[in-house]
């Protein structure tokens, strides 16, 4: 949960992903962390060259942690992608699956599409792996729950 | 085999199996109580599930975020049920899929053993005596009904949970153009969850003027996909005849009500509602045991007891947790001492027998006998003085858990709280009163516990741990009432 003073709400209201230009060197992006509770609202400014992003300055985050999380989601934000494979042959549908490791934010649409259509044959075992190396992220799809097959 | 021993045919045809414990849920909750009363030496103990699975909500739960605390690594919903359900496969604990529970009697008086009513394709209905029994029903969502928006009455109205079941497991996307109304976590997650399969969320909205779902749920589940999301609005009408077309949307004040002329239409085919959860407790109130209004749960103390003695409550029926961690722990609390008072109950009866033996060989009919009669109406008078420390809400605080201490309370006890808005660098201060003075200002009994919170909101369960001596004090001052409040600065 969070709480915004209603600056920072309207802020967030206009721009919420989009980075604004301050010059073409120098961009500001700001954060709300989700480290702990707390929530702190941490500025940042960074430099993008062709995608190559340095950063300048960190502000506003009241522990460490919370400075790492900020300068991880400039430089190369990541997550988890969770979501369901078909099964074939199974007492269910469908499987759950995760990936293995975080992938990059910007391959998650492309993981999506590759998971919907491929297909498992039951029985899936949980941590058993699903894809390899999906989208040349580094990480796998595995299977996160079990599906019998049918006899 | 087995059934066959346990199973009586009674006079009215009724088949009747015999248990120890009886859980009623196969949750994370039901899980967790009938493992630890396992490992803590029950035996004859049963899951009652009215689903065809074990795991409640879990397997549907197909995100990361359970486990930090408890397993101290981050699983998905599936996972997490995982490793309950296959550790549960290495004990004798029966489960009965499928079945029903339609009533429980566990009189306080006249009848040490409870009685549970079921029913199943396989038994039909059928019996359950158990001399304990630990209540892990869970909750169920608020619907549209519980809101009541005005406007038509059109498909694709749905509340997150269940939309979050037709997607994750049958396969279905319920729609194209998604509005939530507000900002559960359920809602959040399922927002993410949809744009992920291809549909549009196109806007999230709260009444409140915060959100009620978790910090890392409004960033990943929303602004990770730039979706709108608006506080202090609400839903005030749904548009659509034979499906949702639209909705009105408005600004609410600050009492909550929608102010005229802040009227919005947006476009949607699909209202999604994560408005709140409801402890389920129709067995419990029908039981006739001690219901909190706030909670919506049974009272309970710190052993997990409610108002009957040998029944137990645990997880989401008593109050609805953030995080299934807490409900793993809150459950083998209930279970440890389920199976505790279950030795203590075969011991008291293994005594009476003894003594029963012994009259015989002796002849001697007048001394040292307890009749059963007797012996009941000793453990209600147990019972009556046990409950003898009321927990109370004070000031900022909505409700605690548990509600009730015993007199016979040992150790570091942690109370559960929920606060009734967002407080920053403020104390959550715990002061006791004797129970006869009774209007004495908050702050101005004993102080027992006095701590600085950062920040505490609505949102997310807070908690203070009572130490051991802390209790003993409490205990040797003769506290009635403890009372928990928030002193601002």
């Amino acid at each position: 949960m969070r709480i915004l003073d209603e600056k920072a709400e309207l802020e967030l209201e206009h721009d919420v992903l989009e980075s604004k230009m301050e010059s073409k060197e120098e961009k500001k992006k700001r954060f709300v962390c989700v480290v702990c509770p707390m929530g702190c609202a941490i500025d940042t400014k960074y430099a993008d060259k062709d995608g190559e992003v340095k950063i300048k300055e960190v502000s506003g985050a009241e522990c460490s942690r919370g400075k790492v999380y900020a300068e991880l989601e400039v430089t190369k934000p990541v997550r988890t992608l969770t979501t369901t494979m078909r099964v074939i042959g199974g007492k269910k549908k469908l499987v759950p699956v995760k990936t293995s490791k975080p992938v990059p934010k910007n391959k998650i649409f492309a993981c999506m599409e590759e998971i919907n259509r491929s297909r498992v044959q039951a029985p899936v075992y949980v941590g058993q792996v699903l894809i390899k190396n999906i989208q040349n992220s580094g990480a796998d799809v595995i299977a996160t729950y079990e599906v019998e097959a049918w006899n | 085999m087995n059934e066959k021993r346990k199973m009586n045919e009674k006079k009215d045809g009724l088949r009747r199996y015999e248990y120890e414990i009886a859980v009623i849920g196969g949750g994370p909750a039901g899980l967790g109580a009938s493992l630890s009363a396992w490992k803590a030496g029950g035996k004859k103990i049963v899951i009652l599930e009215r689903g065809a699975e074990l795991g409640g909500i879990l397997p549907q739960c197909i995100h990361s975020g359970f486990g930090l605390h408890y397993f101290g690594e981050e699983l998905t919903g599936p996972e997490y049920a995982y490793r309950f359900i296959s550790e549960l496969k290495n004990t004798e604990v029966e489960v009965k899929l499928d079945t029903m529970v339609l009533e429980i009697s566990a009189e306080i008086s006249g009848d040490m053993r409870k009685r549970i009513l079921c029913v199943n394709a396989k038994d039909g209905i059928f019996e359950i005596d158990a001399r304990i029994i630990i209540l892990a029903m869970g909750c169920r969502e608020r619907t549209r009904g519980a809101l009541q928006i005005p406007g038509s009455r059109p498909a694709g109205v749905y509340t997150a949970g269940a939309t979050q079941r037709y997607v994750n497991i049958e396969g279905y996307l319920p729609g194209k153009k998604i509005f939530v109304l507000g900002s559960g976590d359920i809602g959040l997650i399922m927002a993410r969850r949809l744009t992920l399969e291809g549909a549009k969320v196109v806007m999230v909205c709260e009444i409140m003027p915060y959100s009620c779902g978790l910090n890392r749920n409004i960033v990943q589940c929303v602004e990770d996909f730039g979706i709108p999301l608006r506080f202090s609005h609400t839903v005030t009408k749904v548009h659509g005849r034979e499906r949702v077309e639209g909705v009105t949307i408005c600004r609410v004040d600050e009492k909550l009500k929608p102010i005229k002329g802040s009227e919005e239409y947006i476009e949607c085919d699909t209202l999604l509602l994560s408005v709140g959860l409801i402890p389920e407790n129709e067995l419990t109130r029908n039981a006739g045991i001690m219901i909190d209004e706030r909670t919506g749960g049974p009272v309970v103390n710190e052993n997990m007891e409610t108002s009957i003695k040998g029944v137990y409550a645990c997880g989401n029926v008593v109050h609805v947790h953030d995080l299934v961690d807490n409900v793993t722990k809150e459950s083998e609390r209930a279970g440890m001492n389920a199976a505790k008072a279950l030795f203590e109950k075969v011991e008291r009866e293994r005594e009476r027998i003894g003594n029963v033996e012994y009259r015989k060989d002796n002849k001697d009919k007048d001394k040292n006998v307890e009749y059963e009669g007797d012996r009941e109406g000793k453990d209600n008078e147990e019972k009556e003085d046990e409950n003898n420390i009321r927990l109370s809400a004070g000031k900022g605080v909505r409700y605690t858990v548990p509600q009730r201490l015993t007199n016979r309370v040992k150790g570091d006890v942690e109370v559960f709280f929920r606060v009734t808005e967002v407080f920053r660098d403020s104390k959550i201060v715990v002061d006791g009163v004797d129970g006869v003075d009774e209007g004495v200002d908050e702050g101005k009994g004993e102080v027992y516990v006095s701590q600085k919170r950062r920040v505490m909101n609505p949102g997310e369960m807070q908690s203070v741990v009572l130490k051991k001596e802390v209790i003993e004090d409490i205990l040797s001052d003769g506290v009635g009432e403890l009372r928990f409040f928030i002193e601002c600065k």
